[in-house]
């Protein structure tokens, strides 16, 4: 059997036992999306990390670009009011 | 069902019994080991490195259960490493070389398509550890048949080259299934008590998950070109004694070292 170059990259995102959303674990190669589960299973949930696993094609992953990080991100850390933690809790209030 | 759960009911049986399921994953496991960093991708060779660590386990497990009920102070290592091969009770089909990938995978598929079958069942024992093991690797066995299936299905059903490769695994492995079924003494007493598996009940349900997988594979159950037997008494193809010479030399040369 030889090694198909061409086998298709995977990003493979795995739900643990303590949080609620799918984190990215890595990638693997495989020939279609069961070979690909089956291998994340392997690669990333060994050690009994988790309970649910997702593959995509990396191909189908679009990321922002890089070079715009600045315009992207930056006008966001002069925003201190849009984290809850800046509004001060009345003493009165009945929670 | 009788009560047979008591230590002294059948020990020599169930010692016996514990040592052909401990032997048939031991020597399986070894067996999958020689792939290390051999075979086609990385993943793969992770993939098969962890069924042959669920094996291995299953192994420890069961061979320190037969030392127990034997009763003699045999701890797993003692009868990992001290045996010969003709005090192991291995299936021969386990024992069969790796071949090609096509090989190894028809091996496995055969091999976890039956050892699910017998957890299945096993965990209706009257015997709690025996029946802790069948819980226990019965999921084990459920994920690797599920692996090879899945590719004894891709290969028979791939290339050209794949299928005949497949094909010819088949017909290489396929007079060593019905040993499986076999049945002896031990295991009709151990049965009688409600301690073990009825081997010979497995086949008709194991004949109809193999012929499923094949009809996926476009591939067609073989004929026998003759019927391997023996192996649950100690009788093994040459290939036993040369895994042995590799798995137990190390422990032999230096006794007790642990690293």
């Amino acid at each position: 059997m030889t090694v198909e170059p061409g086998a298709p990259l995977w990003e493979v995102f795995v739900r643990s036992r303590r949080g609620l959303a799918h984190q990215h674990v890595g990638s693997l190669h495989a020939a279609d999306a069961a070979l690909a589960l089956s291998h994340a299973r392997d690669l990333f949930t060994r050690r009994g990390e988790g309970v649910s696993i997702w593959v995509v094609p990396a191909a189908a992953i679009h990321a922002s670009d890089p070079d715009a990080k600045g315009p992207n991100f930056d006008p966001a850390d002069d925003k201190v009011y849009r984290h809850p933690t800046f509004y001060q809790v009345p003493e009165d209030l009945q929670l | 069902m009788t009560a047979a759960t008591g230590p002294a009911v059948g020990a020599a049986d169930r010692c016996a019994y514990a040592l052909r399921l401990g032997d048939d994953a031991l020597v399986l496991a070894q067996r999958l080991t020689e792939w290390s960093a051999h075979a086609p991708t990385l993943e793969e060779d992770l993939a098969l490195e962890n069924i042959a660590l669920d094996l291995l386990g299953q192994a420890r497990h069961l061979l320190t259960y037969a030392g127990a009920a034997e009763g003699q102070g045999r701890d797993e290592d003692r009868l990992a490493y001290w045996r010969d091969d003709g005090e192991f009770c291995n299936l021969q089909l386990v024992e069969q070389p790796n071949g090609d990938f096509a090989a190894t995978m028809v091996r496995q598929w055969l091999f976890s398509t039956y050892q699910r079958l017998l957890y299945l069942a096993l965990r209706a024992s009257a015997d709690p550890d025996l029946s802790a093991i069948g819980e226990r690797g019965a999921k084990e066995a459920a994920y690797h048949l599920d692996h090879a299936a899945n590719w004894v299905r891709r290969l028979g059903d791939g290339t050209e080259e794949s299928h005949r490769r497949t094909e010819a695994a088949l017909l290489g492995l396929w007079p060593f299934v019905a040993e499986m079924f076999s049945g002896d003494a031990v295991e009709a007493r151990l049965v009688a008590a409600g301690v073990a598996v009825d081997g010979r009940a497995l086949r008709p349900a194991f004949d109809a998950a193999v012929d499923a997988v094949l009809a996926e594979a476009t591939l067609s159950r073989p004929e026998a070109a003759f019927t391997a037997r023996g192996g649950r008494s100690g009788h093994h193809t040459e290939h036993l004694g040369h895994l042995l010479a590799e798995m137990q030399h190390l422990h032999r040369s230096h006794p007790g070292a642990s690293w």
